[in-house]
């Protein structure tokens, strides 16, 4: 394997609390060094970094790849490789695929996939009951052993607070996280968007926050009950950002993370029926986006996720209530969280940099997050100031459901590393 | 000379301006007095084809869509969604192109998800109106309702209208609240909290919490039709304690400080929204509203179908 020098970038590395212009030296898979002026052997290639931002490898906890099941949607290769495009050096899928990612060979079956794609890499999700029917505990032995690195029933809730306390129970055995999608399925039923003033404009059942807050205050209890650690999926609304924010004052083991639709958009994007606006959680009010937005900033919420959600174009091109809920993500991440994060003071590049990497590694114990001397060869050079227009038709997804087409974004990841080896480089790229 | 088109399609009350709206209230008077006639037929539609398309059961909206088509002398087509390529799994979409595909000028379509009207409209370059889409308008009912209450009050600004029921899951109440406050009226609703949507006071009307406050604030009640599915639903304990404590009694009518209108966008659950002497009283305008519900239509769609609005003028302010 080739050794990498990337010369002259501002490394930012927030587990060590590390910003400045520097060089990155990766070597058998690993950061051999960070230092000044590095020299290297003749066969490394240089990639030069100046006016770009050398960071950790971004993480996203929280995608649907649709494979195995629904492969015309998205697979494990064309979606690590949209991961790789956004700057995303490791990606976390959920388990609801079909059939569920509820046993060993289908936890092995996605890791295979995505070794042989060889692209970001692919941590599998495992599901917390079998089938996701919220009934009996899957295997989470079997599962970690297979390569999942969580639990989670996302895409439907655990409605069984006694399921939802087992599994707490234990995920304790292996050390890893028990991720909830926190929906009371009997307040969100046939809901298509945030119940408030524009559902009812709309004539559309709405989904209130209630509906959310409840499990949040729920799952919360049960962590505090059982010493688990509990992982709040794609959190939109202030109460639940008020409820986490107190519990973690008071020390019990949550963590949270926020999508950037959430904190860029409100249920206002769904006037005139947007199906591109539906999604679940829904879109909530100024008020709300605000919320998580603070949380971001104050670290109420963790990480930053996409919820990336493929779906095919004519599967949105119905009636609102039909239409599925979700949108893709992954390849417009970076740039929405730059230009509405650090763009409008929220976070620092820095703090940006931890909530999409560093913080997603800590939560989920993965390897990355890092640029110390040993950590892996898994690295995102990142122009942060790189104004561009978003354009669906030239996605890595095979999806095109985005409600940010047209938009105007700053910040775009250049190229990504994922175990020493460039497999994303932006065309046209110096 | 004053008012513009209605443009191509009429999706609900609210995107129209009360221009808009007056216009097709003075377009429907002459065409009052087409159904009057031993021969109930003028030419302004021939040669347009109309499709009728009800994915949802109807009986009064379809009939009197299509009276009032055929009085315009249009070539109709009724398409119900059972039977028909919608049940073996066609999208809409699908359904909209095929329609365009035969070249028709019109649809009236009646859909059970909310905004299905607008996602038609702009997918076809045919017109379509709304005939009812879920829990959003159904704006000729909002207009007939409008016509009836100016034949009767000589005009809409400055009554006081309040819509009783099931506000929450009502099509009629938006498009009434939109129309009614468009024109200058004051608009109440009454209903059991549990039926009352989120906000509602921000679209300009104030919550009458019982049906006596309702009686004693209004100069008319437009009473809706109580969906007997709510109960199951957990909405409503019982049809019983509706009428009991939110019914449209003679009773609770005979203490009515004015003289009180009562109007019912049909079909009535007689002894629960409503008590049968009221409905049938001297107060009820229900039949004048199902009458002005074909001139309302006929004029939808001589303007939508570009018709001139001064060929109607003959008929202003002759109420």
């Amino acid at each position: 394997m080739r050794p990498i020098l990337i010369r002259g970038g501002r490394v930012i590395d927030p587990a060590r609390g590390a910003d400045g212009v520097a060089d990155v030296y990766l070597q058998d898979g690993k950061v051999a060094g960070v230092g000044r002026s590095l020299g290297s052997p003749d066969d490394a290639l240089t990639i030069d970094a100046s006016g770009k931002v050398v960071s950790p490898g971004l993480i996203d906890l929280h995608v649907h790849l649709r494979e195995p099941g629904q492969e015309d949607l998205e697979t494990v290769a064309s979606g690590s490789m949209a991961a790789a495009a956004g700057g995303f050096s490791a990606v976390c899928a959920m388990p609801n695929t079909d059939p569920v990612t509820d046993n060993q060979a289908a936890v092995g079956f996605i890791v295979s996939q995505a070794q042989r794609a060889g692209k970001a890499r692919v941590y599998p999700i495992g599901a917390i009951s079998l089938g996701q029917k919220g009934q009996q505990l899957a295997e989470f032995g079997e599962l970690v052993g297979a390569g999942a690195v969580a639990v989670s029933d996302d895409g439907k809730p655990v409605v069984s607070s006694h399921l939802m306390r087992t599994a707490l129970e234990y995920a304790r055995t292996f050390g890893i996280p028990v991720a909830d999608h926190c929906e009371d399925p009997t307040l969100s039923a046939g809901g298509a968007m945030h119940e408030g003033i524009i559902s009812t404009r709309l004539g559309l059942k709405g989904v209130p926050s209630a509906a959310e807050e409840i499990m949040v205050a729920r799952d919360i209890l049960l962590a505090e009950h059982t010493g688990g650690h509990v992982h709040l999926c794609h959190m939109s609304t202030r109460g639940s950002v008020e409820l986490i924010r107190r519990a973690k004052e008071n020390g019990i083991r949550v963590t949270a993370e926020a999508c950037p639709h959430h904190f860029t958009l409100t249920h206002e994007q769904c006037e005139g029926y947007n199906t591109n606006a539906k999604m679940n959680p829904p879109l909530r009010e100024p008020e709300d986006r605000e919320a998580i937005r603070q949380g971001l900033g104050d670290g109420t919420i963790d990480a930053i996720c996409t919820d990336h959600a493929p779906h095919h174009y004519d599967a949105k091109e119905r009636e609102f209530d039909d239409a599925p809920n979700g949108i893709i993500g992954l390849e417009t991440a970076f740039g929405l969280a730059v230009t509405e994060l650090v763009g409008t003071g929220v976070l620092s590049l820095c703090d940006l940099i931890n909530r999409m990497s560093t913080a997603p590694a800590r939560i989920f114990n993965l390897p990355g997050g890092s640029l110390a001397p040993g950590a892996p060869a898994d690295v995102t050079i990142s122009d942060p100031a790189a104004e561009w227009t978003v354009d669906p038709a030239r996605f890595f997804s095979r999806s095109r459901n985005t409600p940010f087409g047209g938009r105007r974004l700053t910040g775009r990841a250049e190229l990504t590393i994922v175990r020493g080896q460039v497999v994303y480089r932006r065309e046209g790229d110096a | 000379m004053t008012a513009a088109s209605l443009g191509k399609d009429l999706v609900g009350l609210e995107p129209l301006s009360a221009e808009q709206i007056q216009l097709i209230l003075d377009t429907a008077e002459p065409f009052k007095e087409v159904s009057e006639r031993a021969i109930k037929k003028v030419p302004a539609l021939r040669g347009k084809t109309i499709v009728n398309l009800f994915f949802e059961a109807s009986t009064r909206t379809l009939i009197s869509f299509e009276f009032a088509e055929k009085r315009l002398s249009a070539d109709t087509v009724n398409v119900a969604a059972a039977g028909s390529s919608v049940s073996k799994g066609e999208t809409l979409v699908d359904t909209a192109k095929n329609l365009e595909a035969m070249r028709i000028d019109m649809v009236v379509i009646r859909h059970g998800a909310s905004g299905a009207a607008q996602f038609l409209g702009q997918r076809i370059r045919s017109n379509v109106i709304n005939a009812g889409d879920g829990k959003h308008e159904h704006p000729t009912q909002g207009l007939l309702d409008m016509l009836t209450l100016r034949d009767r009050f000589g005009r809409i600004k400055g009554l006081k209208i309040a819509i009783c029921g099931d506000i929450l899951h009502s099509r009629v109440a938006r498009s009434n609240i939109w129309g009614l406050t468009k024109l200058g009226a004051e608009v109440g609703v009454c209903g059991p909290a549990s039926l009352l949507p989120r906000h509602v006071e921000e679209l300009g009307v104030t919550i009458l919490p019982r049906i006596e406050d309702a009686i004693q604030w209004a100069d008319a009640l437009n009473v809706l039709r109580l969906q007997l599915e709510r109960m199951e639903t957990g909405f409503l304990p019982s049809l019983r304690e509706y009428n009991r404590v939110f019914g449209v009694t003679s009773d609770r009518v005979a203490k009515a400080p004015k003289e009180l209108l009562i109007l019912h966008p049909g079909p009535m659950n007689r002894g629960v929204e409503i008590d049968s002497d009221v409905a049938d009283g001297p107060h009820s305008v229900i039949l004048p509203q199902v009458t002005n519900g074909v001139a309302v239509r006929m004029a939808v769609l001589y303007l939508l179908a570009g018709g001139a609005p001064d060929w109607a003028s003959d008929g202003e302010g002759q109420r």
